[in-house]
């Protein structure tokens, strides 16, 4: 296998990684730019991230994107874990197609129609733009995000643990807590990740669905880029890709440790 | 396929208490209703009020519009409603030249796009599925990672890179390879860089996944029965990777006929794509019913490659099992 991959395969995988990694690259090297201009390199500074802590505005937007990602992201995950069972578990009820029609297409729907749809939506039942329409939104967004990646594990579930432990007695509810839950772990703690950072990222949904007083991380960024481009931004950008950066790996990192202490915990139950 | 809570098979469920088996009954449908119940509240009902209001009229008011079909003069109120009908928002839409060329141009830059960012991924998703398996892992890591990195961000970086006196240009300048600085900033060409960039994950994690399938022994059997190296690659691997390829393309066409925040802040003001058109519309002139409609016509340009999509996952999750 390994004479196979020619050198034209290693060209391309790297040259592949060189674009999407380049502008990232370039974002971060210029939030360190002393020089106002984010293109011309005038030495090292860190002043933008102290004007940064400095910036009300961009702080309380960060305050209220945390927040909105945090719970919409606990919601969407129980949420999306359930939906995820549905589709792996019951193939058939009254309406299925529906329901996984309404998994799917979220994932690719243009995020104007979404935004626009449950804008109009909070309107007809009276409910006040702000930080409440936002987390709903976002629930409802990464909530199929996650079942997308809970199902992919639940496919290739061993399912006679689960038939093993009810014919022991357990109670389903028991065994979906006792077995189920712990091996499906690792793809909800990624589904959560997801949702948290799509959360995070959104713009579009939460210019609709947003109110004032609820303006969010991305908004504020967003209105700021259209004024022009500044290392501040940068800056703050720069911030937000550690945040996650850090997150991912304490991730990875536990998956592993789980994943190497399940082996472990295998090999002694076979050594019995 | 017996269901997990459904404790109808197996002679050890018989023994269980009645109660058991109730509340068992009574948690599997809460397994199904409760998500069921939030999408059906949030994302297919907002769809039917998208194409209410989009029957109603501006109103300088809050909400901006004339109400239309609701309850408040009763059930004969509601029916009497349909007279009310206005078709004026969708007569509007075709009459102005303005919406059909955003629609068609959105449609045209969204397929061009998923080629382009076809043409690059497929490469790099080879490369990926070839290489040796130990660092396979890494590599689906890197090609994941951008995901959790902002996607406004991300299009952000682009504006300094593209600017006239971006890096882009200050690198080919000194390189001598140009005198002039490029116009990239602004035009559709910032667009369709900006698309490929931020869509070029979902297209090699598809990809990546049917060619890392694939059995490359029959490559290998091409080439000793004297295929050359093209055809074998249109007769045998193209043709093995084509659900990742298909599976690619929809989840790049469906969102960038759409896209909004690549056309804003890298196609400038001259651009026309239909998801500036619906934000402008919603937010600069606060016509809600007319982004309604745009909207509508919007989700039935798109009703066709959305359910080829549900389709495509519907089958994969076959094949899993």
């Amino acid at each position: 296998m390994n004479a196979t991959w020619s050198r034209f395969n290693v060209t391309s995988v790297v040259l592949g990684f060189a674009f999407l990694y380049l502008p990232i690259v370039l974002l971060i090297v210029f939030s360190f730019n002393e020089s106002k201009l984010v293109t011309v390199w005038g030495g090292f500074s860190t002043k933008w991230y102290v004007s940064l802590f400095h910036n009300q505005g961009l702080m309380d937007a960060t305050w209220v994107t945390a927040r909105v990602g945090v719970i919409s992201a606990t919601v969407a995950t129980v949420l999306g874990t359930l939906a995820a069972l549905t589709l792996t578990r019951y193939t058939r009820f009254r309406g299925r197609i529906l329901f996984s029609g309404m998994v799917f297409a979220p994932l690719v729907m243009p995020e104007v129609i979404t935004g626009l749809s449950l804008l109009l939506l909070f309107v007809a039942v009276g409910l006040d733009r702000g930080f409440v329409t936002v987390t709903l939104a976002h629930i409802t967004l990464t909530m199929c995000f996650v079942a997308v990646v809970v199902q992919s594990r639940l496919v290739s579930f061993d399912r006679s643990l689960e038939e093993a432990a009810m014919d022991l007695g357990a109670t389903p509810v028991k065994t979906f807590f006792q077995i189920t839950l712990p091996v499906i772990m690792p793809a909800i703690v990624s589904g959560w990740m997801l949702a948290f950072t799509l959360s995070l990222d959104d713009l579009v949904i939460a210019s609709f669905t947003s109110g004032p007083g609820a303006t969010t991380l991305p908004m504020k960024i967003y209105s700021q880029v259209r004024l022009g481009v500044t290392p501040e931004i940068n800056a703050a950008c720069t911030i937000l890709i550690a945040v996650v950066a850090v997150g991912v790996v304490i991730a990875s990192v536990a998956n592993k440790r789980r994943e190497v202490q399940r082996q472990l915990d295998e090999q002694a139950a076979q050594r019995g | 396929m017996s269901n997990i809570a459904i404790t109808d098979a197996g002679p050890s469920t018989a023994a269980k208490p009645l109660l058991t088996r109730l509340g068992a009954g009574f948690v599997s449908r809460l397994v199904i209703i409760v998500p069921y119940l939030w999408l059906l509240f949030f994302f297919f009902i907002p769809f039917i009020i998208v194409f209410k209001i989009s029957l109603s009229q501006s109103a300088i008011a809050m909400p901006p519009y004339t109400p239309v079909l609701d309850f408040t003069d009763g059930i004969s109120g509601f029916f009497a409603g349909f007279r009310d009908l206005n078709f004026d928002n969708y007569v509007w839409l075709t009459q102005d030249a303005l919406y059909f060329k955003a629609y068609v141009t959105s449609v045209i830059i969204a397929a061009v796009s998923t080629i382009l960012t076809l043409l690059v991924g497929f490469p790099i998703a080879y490369g990926m599925a070839r290489a040796p398996a130990t660092i396979r892992p890494t590599l689906l890591m890197l090609v994941i990672l951008p995901f959790w990195t902002s996607f406004l961000i991300r299009v952000y970086a682009w504006i300094g890179i593209l600017k006239p006196e971006g890096l882009l240009n200050q690198l080919l300048l000194s390189l001598h390879v140009i005198n002039q600085p490029l116009i990239i900033l602004n035009t559709y060409t910032a667009i369709f860089i900006g698309i490929v960039y931020s869509y070029l994950p979902f297209m090699v994690l598809p990809l990546y996944s049917s060619l890392e399938k694939m059995d490359y022994s029959l490559i290998e059997a091409a080439k000793d029965l004297g295929c050359p190296p093209t055809s074998a690659f249109w007769k045998i691997t193209f043709p093995l990777s084509l659900p990742g390829v298909i599976a690619g393309c929809l989840l790049v066409f469906i969102p960038a006929v759409g896209e909004f925040v690549i056309p804003d802040l890298l196609g400038g003001s001259q651009t026309l794509m239909i998801g500036k058109t619906l934000w402008n519309e919603f937010f600069a002139n606060r016509d809600w019913p007319v982004s309604s409609a745009v909207a509508v016509i919007l989700l039935l340009l798109l009703i066709v490659p959305i359910m080829l999509f549900q389709q495509a996952q519907a089958r994969a999750q076959e094949q899993d099992k």
